[in-house]
């Protein structure tokens, strides 16, 4: 019996993707285990592979397809003497547990020369048709889970329920959460509003403004954007400031890489260790602000800044408090190698207590970081370079790296912040400490 | 009683064995927790062996004999119907017996260990607690745990004038247990208590007289459904004053003189016997509270909504938190404190308009979400549907004609506001309404629905019809 491939959700809030590629073409031979297809979700790019044995039929969501529902069906894999005419009698959506049915055979078996388009024609099937069959599969994701006050109460107030967060039983949309977005003022002609924007923008475009290449925002880039504006607005930033020396760290890590035989300790890693270690001294600054609760966590996973093409990724150290700097190290160096060619499992990046950004090897001298929502501190990195310091009355030089702690308020106070950046400091300056 | 491991640490102690206590140890032990409850009565608290339970069981017994004084409806004929009322509360405190054992089962099952005794808090050593527990034989045991829930209840609130002796003045715990039947009670207070051992006396044959303060019975029940029960009770034989109050009470060689004033006006009741009715208090002597930042307002602990006190690791669930004081919502916050202990994810604080209340008396009254006087002091325009009992089938059929349904609905939303409830097993259907409003139908889902035919719930649906002048049989 035909097999459906539907459109994989990669993590469990996601509700649709983009279909990027096709790794196998129609008519091709397809055994488990082999990637048939690339998905690309707001953060990273997954590969679909095959679970059943067959040949692709049809590819029914064309590769470069945007917003493709989960659930879809992208595609039909036929199995041993099948033929598309099996899809188009079966008018029960495939299911794999299924048993073959007995159908007449009108064509032979689908022979490499075949086309799908020739055998479409002798069918008189038409895509069309084995589309409409196909995709009658409900789509579970697509519903949302309101209570019938909530979906009067939105559609009063002109709001629509697919954009409200629910925070009932398992994420069901309630009274509550209708309450609050009414509470904080939202427009009721939402539409209207969009409209005249929409429009103005068309004017000012056609006459004035510079010459632009318009690239088309991924979703990566949408995520990135929303989320930091969210940080921004939402969360009150502060920022403190430590000098730290590391020529004892410098010192410390040539000792220890001489000892290691595959792969290298990094300043970074020394970091996140150091990190780590000051959060589990200072728990309150491992905490999140919610409306009802301030989450103080009871691990340290820590969310590490990776540059990728066309945004950046974080990839999350987990329990980096108990692992050791060989272990942090080398989970690092997978994490980023897999984060730059977009293999990152979502909960891999989805999650973390805390994050590190780090603009030490680009040369940035200081920086201040915006804070990763929902955590509630981001550590921003510079780099180390010789600088005059005072010591014992007499100046001297030291190696400084400058590191900026940026803080929600909401959660953490300057004295916690501070105790913070102190525990880090003395980590990071006397590192045999960490080796603890 | 479970045999106890001395000197072991728990991860929560609870202090009450009632229906707060019991199942937040036995939800705490489903959540793998090690837990231990320290009660120094009853298993199973008031609600199980002086409350909810028993007075089930009595009121059971005056419907009988209500039923069997009108057999003659029904077709039958008897002569000569006689009762023991020893008799009648033998079977009441049977059923509580057998039901304070089946918590104490429960318990062992789960492996929630039980110490009869007394607990107090008593200090905190690298965040654990200790409680003191001074045991029924006199020791003193030591117990350790991360957490303590103080679960104690509440005992019956005295008037400053009138103090219960137990012989003349009773409160809940001697009217339940009455070795002879009195000629003639004064009921003092005339909430869910009150009109409940008002109708069960009434009902077995005593004069009764209802004292309230208030202008009107059952101050907390929308005023249509007081006013219903007041002329209800008033036919059955039952006197009430309203706007009244009990001055003194005197104990006379005959029995009690009952001085009570009307607007001025005295009046002097003889009876045999008083109950006092009139609230509940917590009980919060005694805990070591003293010695910590939990704080207690008028009788009553203060905690968040996740039963949280002002001391880290001390949390309070049920009577001594507060009204309403419903074993339910003991029992419901007994499993969402030990949820939220657990870390478990989702759990929601409890929204007090969707527990339901329920009175036994004869007519059975129940209730959820705002009265009508609620509704309109909060702002709501609303749609308010009754239906008669006198127009239902079933009720007819059971020769149950007396009461009605009413619901009232946020006109602009359609949110089902409150459901209140007067006549035969209302208590069994306001489920139906609490569902209801826990799910956050609107009429639309309720008008849609299919009720049974015939039964008592098609008033429900009835109701509902009306609101939106719809109603089919009436």
């Amino acid at each position: 019996m035909p097999i459906s491939i539907l459109m994989p959700a990669l993590s469990p809030t996601m509700t649709e993707g983009n279909l990027v590629a096709w790794h196998k073409q129609e008519g091709d031979t397809i055994s488990p285990g082999e990637v048939i297809a690339e998905i690309e979700t707001d953060k990273a790019t997954m590969e679909v592979e095959a679970v059943d044995e067959g040949k692709l039929g049809k590819i029914l969501i064309s590769a470069g397809t945007e917003g493709v529902a989960v659930n879809t069906t992208i595609g039909v894999i036929l199995e041993d003497g099948e033929t598309l005419e099996d899809v188009k009698e079966d008018s029960e959506v495939p299911k794999p547990e299924a048993s073959k049915p007995i159908l007449p055979n009108k064509l032979e078996a689908l022979s490499e020369e075949d086309s799908v388009q020739n055998i479409l024609e002798d069918t008189g099937t038409s895509s069309v048709e084995i589309l409409a069959d196909m995709t009658i599969i409900p789509n579970q994701t697509d519903r949302v889970f309101s209570s019938p006050l909530a979906r009067r109460m939105a559609e009063q107030a002109g709001i629509d329920i697919g954009t409200v967060k629910g925070s009932g039983p398992n994420g069901r949309i309630i009274k509550d959460d209708i309450d609050s977005i009414l509470k904080k003022g939202m427009p009721n002609h939402d539409g209207i509003l969009a409209k005249q924007l929409s429009s103005e923008m068309t004017v000012s475009n056609e006459v004035v403004g510079p010459v632009y290449e318009a690239n088309l925002n991924t979703p990566m880039r949408k995520v990135i954007a929303r989320r930091l504006t969210e940080s921004k607005q939402t969360a009150p930033h502060f920022y403190m400031v430590a000098d730290c020396e590391i020529d004892t760290l410098l010192e410390t890590r040539s000792q220890l890489n001489e000892k290691i035989e595959n792969g290298k300790i990094s300043v970074n890693d020394l970091i996140i260790r150091a990190s780590a270690l000051a959060l589990k001294l200072v728990p309150m600054a491992n905490a999140s602000w919610t409306e009802e609760e301030t989450r103080v966590y009871k691990n340290v996973d820590i969310s590490v800044a990776v540059a990728i093409d066309g945004g950046l990724i974080t990839p999350i150290v987990k329990d980096a408090g108990n692992k050791g700097l060989k272990a942090i190290s080398e989970e690092m160096k997978d994490l980023a190698e897999r984060a730059k060619s977009g293999k990152l499992m979502p909960e891999e990046y989805q999650g973390g207590t805390f994050s590190i950004s780090n603009l030490g090897m680009y040369g940035v001298k200081e920086f201040s970081a915006v804070i990763n929502p929902p955590q509630g501190a981001i550590l921003a990195v510079g780099m180390g370079e010789k600088r005059p310091v005072v010591k014992d009355n007499a100046l001297s030089i030291a190696t400084i790296m400058t590191c900026t702690l940026s803080v929600d308020h909401r959660v953490v106070d300057g004295a916690v912040g501070a105790q913070f950046l102190s525990a880090f400091k003395k980590l990071i300056e006397d590192p045999l400490r960490m080796l603890l | 009683m479970v045999k106890l491991m001395m000197n072991s640490k728990y991860d929560l102690i609870v202090l009450g064995g009632g229906p707060g206590g019991y199942v937040a140890a036995i939800r705490a032990a489903q959540l793998g927790m090690k837990v231990v409850v320290v009660e120094r009565e009853h298993i199973g608290g008031v609600c199980l062996n002086w409350g909810c339970i028993p007075t089930k069981a009595l009121l059971r017994s005056s419907e009988v004999h209500h039923i069997l004084k009108n057999l003659d409806d029904f077709g039958f004929h008897a002569k000569e119907v006689t009762f023991d009322i020893k008799k009648v509360v033998k079977r009441s405190r049977n059923i509580a017996k057998q039901l304070s054992n089946g918590v104490e089962h429960l318990l062992k099952k789960n492996k929630v260990d039980l110490l009869n005794g007394e607990g107090k808090l008593v200090a905190k050593t690298n965040k654990l607690r200790s409680v003191e527990v001074k045991t029924a034989d006199g020791d003193l045991v030591n117990l350790i745990g991360e957490n303590v829930i103080l679960a104690t209840g509440a005992r019956a609130r005295s008037l400053p004038n009138i103090l219960p002796d137990g012989k003349g003045i009773w409160t809940y715990k001697q009217a339940m247990v009455p070795e002879t039947l009195p000629k003639s009670i004064v009921i003092i207070g005339s909430g869910a208590i009150g009109v409940e051992f008002a109708s069960f006396y009434n009902d077995m044959g005593v004069d009764v007289t209802i004292v309230e303060v208030m202008d009107r019975i059952l101050p907390v029940e929308d005023p249509e459904i007081s006013d219903f029960a007041q002329k209800s009770y008033i036919k059955q034989g039952i006197k009430i004053k309203t706007s009244s109050k009990v001055v003194t009470v005197k104990t006379e060689s005959l029995g009690l003189n009952v001085s009570v004033e009307t607007n001025g006006r005295i009046e002097n009741l003889k009876v045999e016997k008083a109950i006092l009715a009139v609230g509940i208090i917590g009980n919060t002597d005694g805990l070591g509270l003293e010695g910590t930042n939990v704080e207690v307002n008028q009788g009553h602990i203060v905690v968040d909504q996740w039963c949280q006190t002002n001391e880290p690791g001390v949390f309070a669930i049920g009577d001594v938190v507060g009204a309403p004081w419903l074993a339910h919502k003991a029992s419901h916050e007994g499993v969402l404190c030990v949820e939220r202990i657990a870390g478990v994810q989702g759990v929601h604080p409890l929204d007090v308009n969707n527990i339901p209340g329920c009175t036994y008396s004869r007519p059975q009254i129940a209730s959820v979400g705002m009265t009508q006087t609620q509704a309109k002091t909060a702002g709501y325009e609303t749609k308010i549907g009754k239906f008669p009992f006198v127009g239902n089938g079933k009720a007819i059929a059971l020769g149950e004609i007396e009461g009605f349904v009413k619901t009232i609905f946020d006109k602009k939303t359609g949110e089902l506001l409150g459901a209140h409830m007067i006549g035969a097993e209302v208590t069994e259907m306001i489920q139906g309404y609490t569902i209801a409003r826990t799910l956050e139908t609107t009429e639309a889902e309720l008008l849609n629905t299919v009720f049974p035919h015939p039964t008592l719930s098609e008033m429900m649906h009835e109701s509902v019809l009306d609101a939106y002048d719809r109603a089919l049989h009436i």
